[in-house]
């Protein structure tokens, strides 16, 4: 298991630039960051497809699958789960995620990355 | 002894096919065979032979697969069999044998009446004799065919489709005397009838009569008739051809035929007989499937096996003129003390019979006239217990469709390829889970299809239960949403899955529900909600690529283009620095545009009067055309007119998946339009409809759906065929497959919209309606609102930094992506030949 740095917020645009269940892409500290609003929170996840290699999981489709919130990578649609990166399609693929709130109307992102 | 030299005589269907049995039976090649041929061309399918004049070309009925180790000489009839030096001679020379097999086949029967031999009279029995038909058609008004038996009423049927007022003329008192009773065949002859053609029933023909021009002019008859015919048929019964084994000495049948035993060996055992030249203990049998049989069973023999020939099923069953005919076992009720149960019903002039055994719990036989359903079950139940009550199984509703389940092991499900329902069973048990799995692994359904119903309800049967459930989130198939949709009156996705789903959706049912939506008018496909539910592609308007750029396709009905709008594209090319590649479907794909880069390109595009090409979407992609009669001196209709015309009729029509079209301006199809989900190709006199065609990972011929239609009738066509898979396919099926997997196939179609037999067509002709009057570019509604603009964006805190992981580098002169050629540790080769440069 790799070991996680936390580094500080950074405030990325009002939430109202969220439509409900669609990701939008961020560039925060030149990392590229998908964000989700969904019916129940906000998510943060590398933009990164690590099938691929290309940056693109910001427009996946969300859902669910057994309850749990989804995105499906748009090139050859892998579902990762939005809590925790993990890849429900591929055993030991993941993808980073990241920490995301709502301050004053404003949505901060944390990056977290692994070493 | 195994292996040797085997010589075939005859290539025609039964022939060919003991070619295939040797072959896949003998993979070392242990046997060289040679087939002599007497026609000029190789097998070909003679049971589809009348489809010829439907348009089919003889290529699409070959039969013929050439293999190593088989040569083929066309066009080399057999003189005669030498049986002590064990050669048989043609006019080109001598060739020996170790074995030899005898497919001549049969001829036609011409009985010995005055004038039989007059230009004009013909027989109906190879393609040369159907183009010499053809032919001599040409500018005649009248014809009359001699038998009206099948392929009397067939040959009838074709001069119908000539242009010909058509009579049949029969020596017995029915039409059909063989295969049908007399109730049957009156209810036949009503048809018959209805369609023009006069029938002379229980009157013999006396002779043919020429005309002023010396080819034949009238047929007279017994009872002094006198019938105008400027064209004869004779289909007056076969003869099996065995005067090569007579010549021979070998031993023949009491009606003719080459006498042979039930593992195909005639009186010299060095010599054997297939096909319906073939007297089985001295029967000969008129139909392809005892033939087939016998072919298996002599491939057998000769690489060591014990195969004997068991019988044959003379069931048919026949779609003549349009009318369903079928008739199996002992039809006539022949067997002592036998029951029949009869069901006659004049208002959807149906009729059937079944004959049972004197306890009435076995079924002998039976006939049915005008709806054929039941024909399946009933055939592979013939000789055991009755599947269900008879009048069940005869009611139309009723089709015998439950019944399937309680055949025994030995039934014969399919009889053209000798499949029990014990082999279906085992293929099931093997892991075959739907019918395309079932055909490639049994052979079942591969020739005449009637048993394809039948394999789907042994599925059933067996409990592999296809789910029909679109996913985790709805329990209903696609067709089902559809219509709860439209009935419901739902316009949004959230009310959609509280109400008939659970959870949030995923990327399988939001797009489906996307396309519904859109299909039953529902406003741009960004708007609001919907935006959520669009795959990638259909959010941005644009096709997502390997590297996470789009590529722009920008609509070109027709393939038709002005030289100043390719000038526009190639400026936004250039201008964009984009790749640029002309697609399979006559259009310009420009390559290589970031999220942030498409509505600037869009406006330019848009400026210049192109619109959105749909190339991201579900829906129509393009009509091709090749150049028709405007330029091209064999085309016989304007094929890039109607092109241009159908694809802005059905731009934008969201379906469960894409598709594809083009026209063609004559019978040289080249805008291969066969491969297509509807394709189009002109006849002198109008337009050839042709449905469910596509290339891609399973190619197939589209089927050839109408003739000569003017180009209001096929338009009408093809918006009901449009609207009916829009409402009634499942997700990401072409229409190919949903064809495939209707129950009654492309004639179920047919019913449905052309005799509007679910009585639909008006809601299918209102719904195209409303889809051509709503159509709106979708790109020009983007461009001009800014909220739906504002997606365009890499990043939504940085909207003016251009996504840095696109990168390109040069190939050929053009931008690809970096990595596109040689992706990491996949097989992908270099291609590098050394090839002369492109000058640029
Ligand atoms: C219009 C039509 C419709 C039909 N419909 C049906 C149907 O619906 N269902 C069904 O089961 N059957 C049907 N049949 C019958 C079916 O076509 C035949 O049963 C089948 O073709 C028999 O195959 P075969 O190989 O024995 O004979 P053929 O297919 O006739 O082939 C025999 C070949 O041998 C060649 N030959 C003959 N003598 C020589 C020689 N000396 N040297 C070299 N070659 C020679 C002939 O030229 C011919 O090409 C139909 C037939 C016709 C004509
Ligand atoms: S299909 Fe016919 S009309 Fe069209 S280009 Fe070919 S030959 Fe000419």
């Amino acid at each position: 298991m790799s070991t996680t740095t936390t580094l500080h917020w950074h405030t990325v645009c009002p939430l109202t630039r969220l439509d409900l269940d669609r990701g939008v892409a961020a560039l925060v500290d030149g990392m590229q960051v998908a964000l989700f609003r969904t019916a129940d929170g906000l998510y943060a996840i590398d933009n990164r497809d690590p099938v691929t290699g290309a940056y693109v999981l910001s427009r996946g489709i969300v859902g669910s699958r057994q309850g749990v919130p989804t995105v499906a990578s748009p090139l050859h649609k892998q579902v990762y789960d939005l809590r925790t990166g993990d890849c429900l399609d591929l055993p030991g693929v993941a993808v980073t995620r990241h920490e995301i709130r709502c301050r004053e109307g404003l949505v901060e992102v944390r990056l977290r990355q692994e070493e | 002894m195994i292996g040797g030299s085997v010589v075939v005589i005859g290539n025609g269907m039964v022939g060919q096919r003991f070619v295939d049995a040797l072959r896949s039976r003998d993979p070392d090649g242990r046997w060289r065979v040679t087939v002599l041929a007497e026609e000029n061309r190789p097998a070909y399918d003679r049971v589809r032979l009348s489809a010829y004049f439907d348009g089919v070309s003889a290529d699409e009925l070959n039969l013929h697969t050439p293999y190593d180790g088989v040569r083929l000489r066309l066009g080399e009839p057999v003189t005669g069999v030498d049986r002590v030096r064990r050669l048989v001679t043609t006019a080109a020379g001598e060739y020996p044998y170790d074995v030899l097999v005898l497919a001549t086949g049969s001829s036609a029967f011409v009985p010995p009446v005055d004038g039989a031999t007059l230009p004009g009279v013909f027989v109906y029995r190879t393609l040369d004799d159907l183009t010499a038909i053809r032919e001599h058609a040409r500018g005649r008004r009248t014809g009359a065919v001699i038998g009206g038996g099948l392929l009397g009423l067939e040959a009838a049927n074709a001069l119908r489709l000539l242009g010909l007022t058509t009579s049949v003329v029969e020596f017995a008192p029915r039409l059909m005397p063989v295969q049908v009773d007399t109730a049957g065949a009156a209810m036949l002859r009503r048809y018959v009838e209805e369609l023009g053609v006069t029938c002379h029933l229980g009157v013999a023909t006396t002779a043919v009569r020429p005309g002023p021009d010396g080819t034949a002019g009238a047929l007279e008859l017994a009872d002094g008739t006198l019938l105008d015919a400027d064209l004869v048929v004779v289909a007056a019964g076969i003869r099996p051809r065995d005067e090569l084994a007579r010549a021979a000495g070998l031993g023949v049948g009491p009606r003719g035929g080459v006498l042979v035993d039930d593992t195909g060996r005639s009186s010299d055992d060095r010599i054997y007989a297939v096909g319906e030249c073939a007297a089985v203990d001295g029967t000969c049998y008129g139909l392809v499937a005892p033939g087939y049989a016998m072919a298996e069973v002599v491939a057998d023999r000769l690489v060591g096996g014990a195969a004997t020939f068991p019988g044959a099923d003379t069931a048919t069953k026949l779609k003549l003129l349009g009318v369903d005919v079928a008739s199996f076992g002992d039809a006539h009720g022949t067997t002592p003390g036998c029951l029949d149960v009869t069901w006659t019903d004049p208002a959807t002039r149906v009729y059937a019979k079944l004959v049972l055994s004197d306890d009435a719990t076995t079924l002998l036989g039976g006939v049915l006239v005008g709806d054929a359903a039941a024909y399946p079950t009933l055939r592979a139940s013939v000789g055991g217990p009755l599947p269900a009550a008879p009048l069940a199984l005869l009611a139309p509703a009723g089709s015998g469709a439950a019944a399937a389940g309680a055949l025994p092991a030995s039934a014969q499900v399919c009889s053209c390829n000798g499949v029990t329902r014990q082999d279906v069973d085992t293929a099931i048990a093997g892991g075959c889970a739907d019918v395309p799995a079932l055909k490639a692994c049994t052979r079942a359904g591969t020739s005449c299809g009637s048993c394809v119903p039948m394999l789907k309800q042994l599925l059933d049967a067996a409990g592999v239960v296809q789910s029909r459930a679109l996913c985790e989130h709805f329990d209903v198939s696609r067709q089902e949403l559809f219509d709860i949709v439209r009935v419901h009156g739902i316009r949004t996705f959230s009310r959609l899955i509280a109400e008939h789903g659970r959870g949030r959706g995923c990327d399988i049912c939001k797009p489906v529900v996307a396309s519904i939506l859109a299909s039953l008018g529902g406003g741009h496909i960004l708007d609001g909600e919907l935006a959520s539910l669009q795959d990638t592609n259909d959010h941005f308007l644009a096709n997502l690529q390997r590297d996470g750029s789009y590529s722009v396709v920008p609509r070109i009905p027709g393939g038709e283009i002005t030289p100043e709008k390719l000038i526009v594209i190639g400026e936004v090319a250039r201008d964009f620095q984009l790749y640029t590649k002309i697609t399979g479907g006559q259009r310009i794909d420009l390559f290589g545009a970031r999220v942030d880069q498409l509505p600037q390109i869009w406006r330019r595009l848009v400026d210049a009067g192109f619109e959105s090409g749909h190339a991201y979407g579900k829906a129509l992609r393009t009509v091709k055309s090749c150049v028709g009669s405007t330029w091209c001196r064999y085309g016989v209709q304007d094929s890039v007119g109607l092109a241009i015309a159908l694809e802005l009729r059905y731009r934008g029509l969201r379906a469960p998946h894409k598709i594809k079209s083009a026209v063609s301006g004559c019978a040289r199809e080249c805008a291969e339009a066969r491969s297509k989900d509807f394709g189009i190709i002109a006849t002198e006199t109008g337009w050839n409809l042709y449905l469910g065609g596509n290339g891609g990972f399973r190619p197939r011929h589209a089927d050839l759906f109408a003739t000569d239609l003017s180009t209001s009738e096929l338009v009408t066509l093809i918006d009901r065929f449009l609207m009916f898979y829009v409402r009634t396919a499942d997700r990401l099926q072409r229409t190919a497959a949903w064809i495939e997997a209707m129950e009654g196939g492309l004639d179920h179609l047919r019913s449905v919209i052309v005799d509007d037999s679910l009585g639909l067509c008006a809601e299918l002709d209102a719904a195209m309606a409303r889809h051509v009057a709503s159509y709106s570019d979708e790109w020009r509604d983007v461009l001009d609102d800014p909220d739906r603009l504002r997606r365009f964006t890499s990043f939504v805190n940085a909207p003016d930094v251009p996504d840095p992981s696109i990168t390109f580098v040069t190939e050929r002169g053009q931008p690809v992506p970096v990595g596109g050629r040689s992706p990491s540790p996949d097989g992908r080769q270099p291609v590098t030949l050394g090839l002369p440069e492109v000058r640029r």
